[in-house]
């Protein structure tokens, strides 16, 4: 093209014209009638696998029920926990569904604060996975204690019993970080929420409208309430971000203070939060294909959103396959052979096939996410973005259960240890709730933020029309089609 | 509020312990030597415990699975490792009885959320039932793995009519869900201290005696008050040059048998454990 430069000297400073124009995020033909049309439609008719998908999640948490019933009237014993083994899958899962819950965090408030606007029609049911995730965590917390009916004896606060909970205890700050946590990105979901709910008020009835009527505090769309708002999100973003780092961080430190070989590791912290970030990136994947297909969202979460939903997912799981790395040489150049021993155990010991099958699922299935045919085909993506969330799930299993089987202390070395059909039912209950509760979501509040994708399109237009005036000056054919749409 | 307990316990719970001379004052420190070379490995200490204690018999099935409720349990093991020379019955097994070694500085303490294990003034490493909430971290972070956790509702089904006619009244039956481990016979220490107090005295030692140490048939666990430095076991920390604040204790000439165990987990256990001496040669 460098001749067109010599026919015009006066504007040889045309830097977008020398690459290959950028897809654009959203279609030229999504308007801001159409969003409103689209998204009030995916709370009155989804696709029927949405059903199937409810009452399938409303199956497994019942289960799930009834297995927390029985070992509460029972006791824990049913879980088939022994004296080493004392935590099994629960603490596991616990750490699983708290590290879902970080990337939409991630996407909602840091990606809001460094105005990445590709997360616009994303973010929306990622923050709302966070809270979800985060309510399943907290429930993991609860049936994990052997007297449950007393759990608030944890939690901080100035009580008639004139007791405090342990400061020193990591237990106590997991306590308080998730609260805090939990009830920060509730409010953070509602906030940005609440121009939404005021056009579903617009447009609802009956119930609806009364429950949006009250969710959405009277919204005008004032010039004085949006810049309020606009303060007031960016304010809690900036609040929301490191506290996601350290509720993570937080829950490393229950095993990094303990003196166990294998959780008495200094890159805990980081290590936890990014593999958080990394399953909640794999678990935004999955709610992506799952969403785009029952509420027909086909025209806001598209394949370039996707393909940077990606990338992100590929950077971080490469950082996490380092640093997962580095804990293994620490161990293994280190002067702590309890910590070595433990380390070659569980790459060959009783619980060698969950270590090589984490070795597999998150470390060597991320480079599927390099192909093509991968990023594209979406039946594929959505098993890669399960195998991954296996793979991390496995990565919490190996944390903790062969720490506990050959610790310290050898006479309490016990081989085998497997857990019981409760704890199992247990674990899938939580899957359902998850479901259930998320599923829900989407069918009551809107999940793709309305007025967000307006402004995205807002922005395209105006560059388009930028362009188009950029074209105008040249000749016609030497400056390649920029209208949205063409790719 | 107890918001002025908080700040008043706060430097207290930063103490680094245990430190050189901490007991110099304290009327008791209550502490163990255990000689291996004495210890038959014929389970009176356990069967001692379990009628002291309340203990639940948990059953064979449950036994296998890890949930027994032994809180003084004799290990048996058949040598080093693979460096076994010998066969039964030149070889014989070796016992070592495990009990919670009431550490100065418990792994068990700083992780409890509720503070429902902690230190007592005479040095005993306390469970306290009904503040805990059975998170179980504890015994996550116990190296020797000493805690016991009521994974049933024993109650219910261990003392069936009449055996509950023979629980000892001063103990309390832990109902499921709370975590439990050996407390040196804190009722018996309890009852013998208050008794001491009200004559204006201290105890004396051998005056009160843990069940395992009682019941011993060849006197293989000495029981007794360390901060006495006239008792028999503070003579025998003192001549196994044992020395509770340190982690690693240097020994001024071969022979000495006392150790610590895991010593170098800073964990600085109240439990002496003399070495076993044997003639493998023979």
């Amino acid at each position: 093209m460098s001749h067109s430069v010599h026919s015009h000297p006066q504007l040889d400073v045309q830097v977008e014209r020398k690459f290959i124009p950028k897809q654009k995020d959203l279609g030229a033909d999504v308007t801001w009638a159409k969003i409103n049309k689209d998204v009030l439609r995916s709370l009155e008719k989804p696709r029927p696998v949405f059903w199937v998908i409810f009452f399938s999640a409303l199956a497994l948490f019942s289960f799930g029920v009834y297995c927390e019933v029985y070992q509460y009237q029972n006791g824990m014993g049913v879980a088939d926990l022994n004296n080493p083994q004392v935590w099994g899958l629960y603490i596991a899962t616990f750490i699983f569904w708290i590290g879902m819950g970080h990337s939409g965090t991630l996407l909602s408030a840091l990606l809001h604060i460094i105005h990445a606007d590709w997360r616009k029609p994303i973010y929306r049911y990622s923050e709302a996975m966070t809270t979800f995730t985060l309510l399943t965590a907290a429930l993991f917390v609860l049936v994990h204690m052997g007297r449950l009916w007393q759990f608030y004896y944890v939690v901080a606060y100035p009580n008639e019993r004139w007791t405090w909970p342990n400061f020193t205890s990591p237990l106590v700050w997991d306590a308080t970080a998730i609260g805090t946590y939990l009830t920060s990105s509730l409010l953070f979901l509602y906030m940005g929420m609440i121009p939404d709910l005021a056009i579903c008020r617009d447009n609802a009835r009956g119930a609806r409208r009364a429950l949006y009527r009250f969710l959405s505090m009277g919204w005008q769309g004032t010039d004085r309430q949006w810049a309020n708002f606009k303060v007031a999100y960016m304010t809690m973003a900036c609040f929301l971000m490191p506290l996601a780092v350290s509720v993570h961080s937080i829950v490393s430190t229950d095993f990094a203070v303990s003196q166990n070989p294998g959780w008495h590791v200094t890159s805990f912290p980081p290590y936890f939060v990014l593999g958080a970030l990394y399953s909640g990136c794999s678990g935004i994947i999955t709610l992506f294909i799952v969403l785009r297909y029952v509420f027909r969202f086909e025209a806001y979460m598209t394949q370039p959103i996707l393909n940077k939903l990606i990338k992100m997912t590929f950077a971080i799981a490469m950082v996490w396959t380092y640093l997962d790395l580095i804990e293994y040489a620490t161990t293994w150049y280190g002067s702590d052979e309890v910590a070595k021993a433990d380390l070659i155990y569980r790459a060959t010991g009783d619980y060698a096939l969950q270590f090589w099958g984490m070795i597999f699922c998150a470390m060597v299935m991320p480079f599927t996410l390099l192909i093509r045919f991968v990023r594209h085909n979406y039946v594929v993506l959505l098993i890669i973005s399960l195998i991954l969330n296996v793979g991390m799930w496995l990565e919490r299993f190996q944390i903790i259960t062969p720490t506990f089987a050959k610790s310290h202390y050898p006479w309490t070395w016990t081989a085998g240890w497997w857990p019981s059909w409760v704890q199992w039912g247990i674990v899938a209950g939580s899957f359902g709730w998850f479901t259930m509760l998320f599923m829900l979501y989407c069918k009551i509040f809107p999940s793709v933020s309305m007025y967000e994708v307006k402004e995205m399109v807002h922005e395209q237009n105006m560059e388009e029309k930028a362009l188009a005036a950029q074209t105008d000056v040249h000749e016609a054919g030497l400056v390649p089609e920029m209208k949205g749409g063409q790719a | 509020m107890s918001l002025s307990n908080l700040i008043q316990n706060w430097n207290s719970f930063r103490t680094r312990r245990p430190y050189e001379g901490q007991y110099d004052d304290a009327p008791y420190k209550w502490a163990m030597v255990i000689d291996l070379d004495a210890c038959i490995g014929c389970n009176a200490c356990t069967v001692a415990c379990y009628a002291e204690n309340n203990l639940p018999v948990v059953g064979k099935e449950r036994f296998g699975k890890g949930q027994a409720m032994h809180w003084i349990r004799i290990e048996r093991y058949w040598g080093e490792g693979d460096a076994m020379t010998s066969e039964f019955p030149d070889h014989g097994a070796q016992y070592l009885p495990m009990l919670c070694q009431q550490c100065e500085a418990a792994p068990c303490e700083p992780v409890c959320p509720v503070g429902a294990t902690h230190h007592s003034p005479d040095g005993l490493n306390t469970q306290v039932y009904n503040r805990c909430v059975g998170s179980r971290y504890c015994s996550a972070n116990c190296p020797y793995k000493v805690r016991y956790f009521n994974w049933w509702n024993y109650p219910d089904r261990a003392w069936p009519n009449p055996l509950e006619l023979q629980l000892n009244p001063d103990v309390t039956v832990r109902s499921k869900g709370v975590m439990e481990k050996c407390t040196f016979c804190m009722q018996r220490l309890r009852a013998g201290m208050d008794k001491a107090k009200t004559e204006g005295r201290i105890l004396a030692d051998g005056e009160v005696l843990t069940a395992c140490a009682q019941a011993c048939p060849t006197s293989a666990i000495t029981f007794g008050n360390l901060a006495d430095k006239k008792s028999k076991v503070a003579r025998m920390w003192k001549n196994q040059q044992v020395d509770l604040a340190k982690d690693s204790q240097e020994k001024s000439e071969e022979g000495i048998r006392g150790y610590r165990i895991l010593e170098e987990l800073n964990t600085y256990p109240s439990i002496v454990y003399l070495e076993r001496v044997r003639n493998l040669e023979a």
